[in-house]
């Protein structure tokens, strides 16, 4: 006989103010096997708790029902509280009458009568729960970072330090990432590659850490606690471990003129060539859409000139599979395409160039040797017109497919690039056209207000409408909202602040994953406040740029973040398991395979056993069987069983139609 | 006008634009980009404030909305898809069906013709009025 408890929570106002919650307690105690049935203002207070501990023992109930929030919210707790008065903590059910019910409702009749339903669906299926046990799986004690710009850096770095080997798969073939195309750095001034560089050497030098460059994540399966990653190393036609980063080779390749991507295509490079002077590993690398002899068999200067015979056309991709417990997406950000944004003459006209492009003209290593010169004719700017938001804080359904996010480090950036403008030449005269200038940040602020209180930077509240390239000038006419008249300027130079937006490869690594995004491709956190490093994916933890955009500082902050919640993990030897995972009746089962295809996990196998016939002879049988220590319950396979085999437990087909009928009785 | 006749003006104007002067995050970009800034009193920013916050009779009886190109490059341009052009067009369709009739005649012609006023405009509002 059952004896059911059902416990309905007010949660405040928030749930009591549109269910009358007294009603549904009523409403209860008139479910067939429910003994006693109560309300009370927070269940989830210790209070709330002992109410359920107690009356389990005093009424020797064999199910629990909670009314009350999301289970993502709560189920834990209770289960813990059911637990701890001597009840499996399977025979625990929550009825969502919070966000599912009271706060979409305005009616509090309508609300009563949903809760209720609600209540019924949970006590139904209550009465069909299990007691389910939990078993444990083992934990690999290593991480892999995916991307090696600062966040999958200063992640690596946290995670090694605390005594875990970390494998940092990047695809380019540095690590560095954006950070180590900046100039300097907001709001101290301090050189990018100065910063940076000594992270990449203490990356690369710590015996904990390996660096995979370029390589990409290109298959994982398994689940938190135990992952198998497979990795592809890309042919690199140099021998990593021979090549000891000389240079020759890139002095003497004759084919000059490839854009160097390094500096955003604003000079060349060899095909053979080493991204940057800092780059970790530094180790050369074969462009094979440019080298000749790739292409057609014909050079092998490198190979000539290489002392130590790093050289190897015959090269060719490579896969290694590794185990990690932990995967850490850092995947970082790029700046969007803005070629729909032709009012900008962007292009048009060599001279109007995108911020990062900017960075590249300011900087030392950069295209013109730090010397701020115009691209097209390499004459010194005069004038220069900064554009804030192209392509950020765009309405939803944009047709020029910009973001409607704000890219949040434009404002700050910006006022950098002006600032360093002014300080190194005083007499080019620079504009910046905002719509809202955003600094919260320590020292931010104080820093926007020094360019245009110190520095003489032109801030004007409008936007930049047209630009017009006109012999050699570039003509903008903007808008001055607060003098409320159209200006028109004469620049030598444009600066677009370009919106930035997920790295192109995030979407396909979040789909190999199986972590969940937004609808801009951002990785999406387990929980907005309590949970920012997470993936709702266990296993799977977030740093920096892929979770949103982000400043230096912050994206750090982050990446020390989720090492913490890495090191977290695999400082357990093994985890406990959902036992809520699938089972196969082998007597149902048809052998058809189709389970074993859809597994994501893959949890499942075949195996041919003997079954004894009505007739009792023996009949061998090809039947699926699930490993339960790899299943993680997602109920894929239930879904395509044809034969009605597969279920799930705790969340059985007949539990389900039993929740089914009690909301349509 | 009363404030009463403003607002119905106003819900009017918001009607036939289907613009939703809310959306705009004061940018100014198409006061910016506006060819035929200079001819008008009113421009493309202040149309879609004015309309915002009531005050359509200023607009009704300014020439800028006759001096708006319908070039569209406000459209294009703004961020929010506000389409300021479309505000200019709906108030001037508004001040034109003031006429009574709700048609636009060609006997009117010559007593609101004006040198200036942009053929575009004549054209488009017999498209659209005319029977």
């Amino acid at each position: 006989m059952h004896r059911i408890g059902v416990f309905v929570c007010h949660c405040g106002t928030n749930i009591a103010s549109t269910v009358d919650v007294k009603a549904v307690a009523e409403a209860a105690a008139k479910e067939p096997g429910v003994v006693f049935s109560a309300d009370y203002q927070y269940m989830c207070s210790e209070a709330g708790q002992n109410l359920i501990k107690d009356t389990i023992k005093e009424k020797n109930l064999t199910g629990v029902v909670v009314c009350s929030c999301s289970p993502r919210m709560h189920e834990n707790t209770f289960r813990k509280a059911v637990s701890a008065a001597g009840l499996n903590p399977y025979l625990l059910e929550v009825a969502n009458i919070r966000e599912q019910c009271s706060w979409i409702h305005k009616d509090i009749k309508d609300g009563t009568e949903k809760a209720i339903v609600l209540t019924r669906a949970a006590i139904a299926k209550v009465v069909l729960n299990a007691p389910l046990v939990a078993g444990t799986s083992p934990v690999t004690k290593r991480a892999l970072v995916i991307g090696g710009g600062i966040a999958g850096i200063q992640t690596a770095l946290d995670i090694a330090d605390a005594g875990f080997e970390v494998d940092i798969v990047e695809k380019r073939p540095t690590i560095g990432g954006k950070m180590a195309q900046l100039d300097k750095t907001f709001p101290t001034l301090d050189c990018a590659a100065c910063i940076l560089t000594p992270k990449m050497v203490e990356a690369a030098q710590h015996e904990k850490i390996r660096i995979l460059s370029y390589s990409e994540v290109c298959g994982v399966k398994g689940f938190v606690g135990s992952f198998k990653v497979k990795i592809k190393r890309k042919a690199r036609f140099v021998k990593e471990d021979v090549c000891t980063g000389c240079g020759l080779c890139t002095e003497k390749c004759p084919m000059k003129r490839v854009p160097n991507e390094f500096n955003l295509g604003m000079d060349e490079r060899r095909a053979i060539y080493i991204p940057f002077a800092q780059a970790v590993p530094k180790v050369a690398v074969i462009d094979p859409d440019h080298c000749n002899m790739l292409k057609n068999g014909k050079c092998g200067v490198c190979a000539k000139v290489c002392s130590v015979g790093a050289i190897d056309y015959k090269a060719q991709d490579s896969f290694v599979e590794e185990d990690y417990g932990a995967i850490v997406v850092a995947t970082g950000f790029e700046p969007i395409n803005i070629d729909a944004y032709d009012e900008f003459a962007y292009s048009q006209s060599k001279d109007v160039v995108t911020s990062l492009e900017y960075e590249r003209l300011m900087n030392a290593a950069g295209p013109t040797g730090g010397k701020l010169l115009r691209p097209s004719d390499g004459k010194h700017p005069h004038t220069i017109v900064f554009v804030q938001c192209v392509g950020s804080r765009e309405s939803d359904g944009s047709p020029k497919c910009g973001k409607s996010y704000c890219s949040k480090i434009c404002c700050m950036y910006t006022a950098k690039h002006a600032m360093l403008t002014r300080e190194k030449y005083p007499d080019t005269e620079v504009y910046v056209f905002y719509i809202d200038v955003r600094t919260p940040g320590k020292g931010f602020d104080e820093f926007y207000r020094r360019a245009a209180e110190q520095y003489g930077v032109h801030y004007v509240k409008g936007m930049v409408g047209k630009v017009v390239p006109e012999n050699g000038v570039l003509k903008v006419r903007a808008f001055d909202l607060i003098a409320g008249e159209q200006l028109q300027i004469n620049a030598d130079m444009v600066v677009l602040a370009t919106a930035i937006e997920p790295d192109k490869t995030a979407r396909p690594l979040a789909t190999l994953l199986t972590a969940s995004m937004d609808t801009n491709d951002f990785f999406t956190e387990a929980h907005p406040k309590l949970r920012p490093v997470e993936s709702p994916t266990a296993g799977i933890f977030l740093s920096g740029a892929c979770q949103g955009p982000k400043d230096i500082p912050e994206t750090v902050a982050q990446a020390g973040a989720a090492a913490a919640k890495v090191v977290g993990l695999l400082a357990k030897d093994s985890i406990v398991c959902n036992p809520c995972v699938a089972h196969s009746d082998e007597k149902l089962c048809n052998g058809c395979s189709r389970c074993e295809r859809v597994c994501p996990y893959g949890a499942i196998t075949y195996v041919d056993k003997e079954f004894k016939m009505p007739d009792r002879s023996i009949k061998i049988r090809r039947v699926s069987q699930v490993n339960e220590a790899v299943c993680q319950g997602c109920g894929a396979c239930t879904v395509v069983c044809p034969s009605g085999a597969m279920d799930l437990k705790g969340f059985s087909t007949e539990q389900l139609r039993a929740e089914v009928d009690a909301i349509c009785k | 006008m009363s404030k009463q006749k403003a607002n119905a003006l106003r819900e009017e104007i918001l009607r036939i634009s289907n613009v939703d002067p809310l959306k705009c995050m004061r940018c100014g970009k198409c006061s910016a980009t506006c060819p035929a800034y200079d001819e008008m009193n009113y421009h493309p920013h202040e149309f879609v404030y004015m309309v915002e916050r009531g005050a359509v009779e200023e607009l009704l009886d300014d020439t800028s909305i006759y001096r708006c190109l319908s070039c569209f490059a406000c459209i294009d341009r703004c961020p929010r898809q506000v389409e300021p052009a479309k505000l200019i067009e709906a108030v001037r369709n508004t001040c034109l069906r003031k006429q009574g009739a709700n048609h636009f005649k060609a006997d009117m012609l010559p007593g609101k013709l004006d040198p200036e006023l942009p053929q575009q405009a004549v054209v488009s509002a017999f498209r659209k009025y005319a029977k």
